[in-house]
């Protein structure tokens, strides 16, 4: 079987693309992907741990689902909210959205 | 295989459920009633049950769902906390939202969709549950700051809170995996079993940071605090009011479980100890001297609520029974205090214009003397000044860190309220001794042709939500002890 800690690298590998994802996009719509990105390496984390750690209780595959459905969920609104910043300013750029500087 | 049908105890759980109950009906009720602000007062009487209910319960410890929630005096009173701050926000906004044209229904529900959420961070027992809350809440805060759509601030203020409060979550997430990992469980006093059993993983250590990291997004702790002050201006200021201390208070609460309950009793007990304290003096000191320029009464508050993040972070770091109780306290002197702040910037917006600037707040003595004699209650007790509620709140923070021999972090406290007085009196100045301002439209603001600030019209609930703020700041800053001793009444469960 392959080893546990393969799988922890690839989460880890997967986690700091979208955490670069999202510190190195301008655009909104690829920060949310960042996002996701991260999210999903937490789910590849999750369900790695279940089947190697705690293989007869389900708490990390429960885990997962809550955390995908959540993703879901926070996508809509996120999306929602990138368009409604669109619809007033024509732009996803998020450095362009800076009325407010200290 | 027989299946098991699994003992939900769901009184234990009722004040979250009622409040998401009295959301639904908003919703359903939306469709009829043609006064929004009927639903305002509906959703205030889900509040007043729930809290009524909550203090019926007592601190009696029950578990419930399997263990991973808890009705313990902890969550209840936490549920106090953030109900009478969800009750003074719908006052907030009942007159609030009229005045800018954004009554509607769906914002009611979604301040009690929130609420819940905050219950349901304080009572979880299980990082599924404490996450579950963190998103509840926060899904419904993202679209309460952009709830003024046709302001391009709301929309930013929106879109900054989605996309560094989702950034956050995923911290949060792969800690709490890394935990589970190492731990085989995601139920706290599990972990906590298990971590005081003399084993120790350097992966639950990693988990611990990036749990700590999530909620200091949440809790606008240093260095993660960069969105606070841009999304507290441009969100709706009867939403501003809501989740300053909201969103904070949960943040706390779960934190704090999870610290305790979890990995309290381990071999990392110091590390998260000087990690909240490292992190309490840096909050503290950047949002004190960060607040201190603003000429925006919001942004200013969206400074000093950093500030205050890092006072309670000064009672995270005691690490003892005391500590915890100071947290407790300060949270509730916080959520009157800094609610009826917001009430009185909300009630000085006038219909369709933002008029947050130090400048609008200038003779407000003359022009409204209720309303300045509140603020300056506010900024007074903000600063921490005897005999006012804040005052006790830093008092039993402070004595934490002292007892748990941490002089020096309540010595970095006390300069810092001293350096805060600079704001908050710089406020109470203009209140007192300017005259009023010409008016100039600013920022966001559309054109108008208005020369002097008309005096401000105080509606009846907005009034409601800052006389009874006031009173509370003061009441409970003569009397501090009934707070306190029910504070000492309810522990951890």
């Amino acid at each position: 079987m392959i080893p546990l800690h393969w799988w922890l690298i690839v989460a880890a590998a997967l986690f700091c693309i979208g955490l670069y994802g999202v510190l190195s996009r301008k655009n909104a719509i690829g920060v949310l992907m960042g996002i996701e990105l991260m999210l999903n390496a937490v789910n590849v984390n999750l369900v790695a741990f279940w089947r190697y750690i705690t293989p007869q209780v389900l708490t990390g595959q429960i885990f997962a689902i809550f955390v995908i459905t959540v993703a879901a969920a926070e996508a809509a609104v996120g999306l929602a909210i990138i368009i409604a910043a669109y619809r007033r300013r024509d732009t996803v750029i998020v450095d362009e959205l800076d009325i407010m500087r200290w | 295989m027989p299946i098991e049908i699994p003992t939900l105890n769901f009184i234990a759980l009722a004040p979250p459920l009622i409040v998401i109950g009295t959301a639904l009906l908003v919703l359903l009720f939306d469709l009829a009633v043609t006064d929004k602000r009927v639903l305002g007062y509906l959703g205030l009487v889900g509040v007043v049950i729930a809290a009524g209910v909550s203090i019926a319960m007592g601190p009696r410890p029950a578990t419930t769902f399997q263990a991973m929630a808890i009705s313990d005096g902890y969550a209840l009173f936490f549920n106090l906390v953030f109900l009478a701050t969800a009750g003074l926000s719908i006052l907030i906004a009942i007159d609030y939202l009229e005045r800018h044209d954004l009554q509607r229904g769906e914002y009611y529900a979604l301040l009690l969709f929130s609420a819940s959420g905050m219950m349901l961070m304080a009572a979880a027992t299980d990082l599924i549950v404490v996450f579950l809350g963190l998103e509840i809440m926060s899904v419904a805060l993202y679209i309460l700051a952009g709830f003024n759509w046709r302001q391009l601030a709301s929309a930013e203020a929106a879109m900054k809170y989605f996309i560094l409060g989702a950034f956050a979550s995923a911290f949060f997430l792969y800690g709490a995996a890394l935990t589970y990992g190492a731990t085989g469980t995601t139920n706290l006093n599990q972990i906590g079993l298990w971590l005081s059993g003399g084993n120790s993983d350097p992966m639950a250590l990693v988990g611990l940071g990036l749990l700590l990291a999530g909620f200091a997004f949440k809790v606008a702790a240093v260095p993660f605090q960069w969105w606070t002050p841009d999304v507290y201006q441009g969100a709706p200021t009867s939403v501003t009011a809501f989740m300053s201390v909201g969103a904070k208070g949960a943040g706390f609460a779960a934190l704090i479980r999870v610290l305790r309950s979890g990995f309290g009793d381990s071999a990392y007990s110091a590390d998260w100890a000087l990690a909240a304290a490292v992190l309490a003096v840096l909050t503290m000191t950047f949002g004190n001297l960060a607040a201190l320029p603003q000429k925006d009464v919001k942004r200013m508050l969206g400074y000093s609520s950093i500030a205050h993040a890092g006072y309670i972070l000064v009672g995270v770091a005691a690490a003892s029974e005391s500590g915890v109780r100071g947290v407790l306290f300060y949270l509730l002197a916080y959520a009157f205090m800094n609610v009826g702040a917001f009430a009185v910037a909300s009630a000085l917006e006038r219909r369709g214009e933002f008029s947050t600037t130090q400048r609008d707040y200038a003779g407000l003595s003359q022009r409204e003397p209720l309303l300045a004699v509140a603020m300056t209650v506010f900024m007074l007790s903000l600063t921490g000044m005897p005999p006012l509620v804040g005052f006790w709140g830093k008092l039993f923070v402070f004595r934490a860190a002292v007892e748990a021999g941490m002089s020096w972090l309540a010595i970095v406290g006390v300069i810092n309220s001293a350096v805060s007085a600079f704001y908050y009196l710089g406020v109470v100045v203009q209140m007192y001794m300017r005259a009023p301002a010409e008016y100039s439209p600013r920022l966001v603001g559309e054109e108008s042709d208005a020369k002097k600030p008309a005096a401000v019209n105080l509606e009846v609930a907005i009034g409601t939500a800052v006389l009874l703020a006031m009173l509370l700041t003061v009441v409970l800053g003569l009397w501090p002890g009934p707070v306190a001793s029910l504070v000492t009444m309810m522990p951890l469960g």
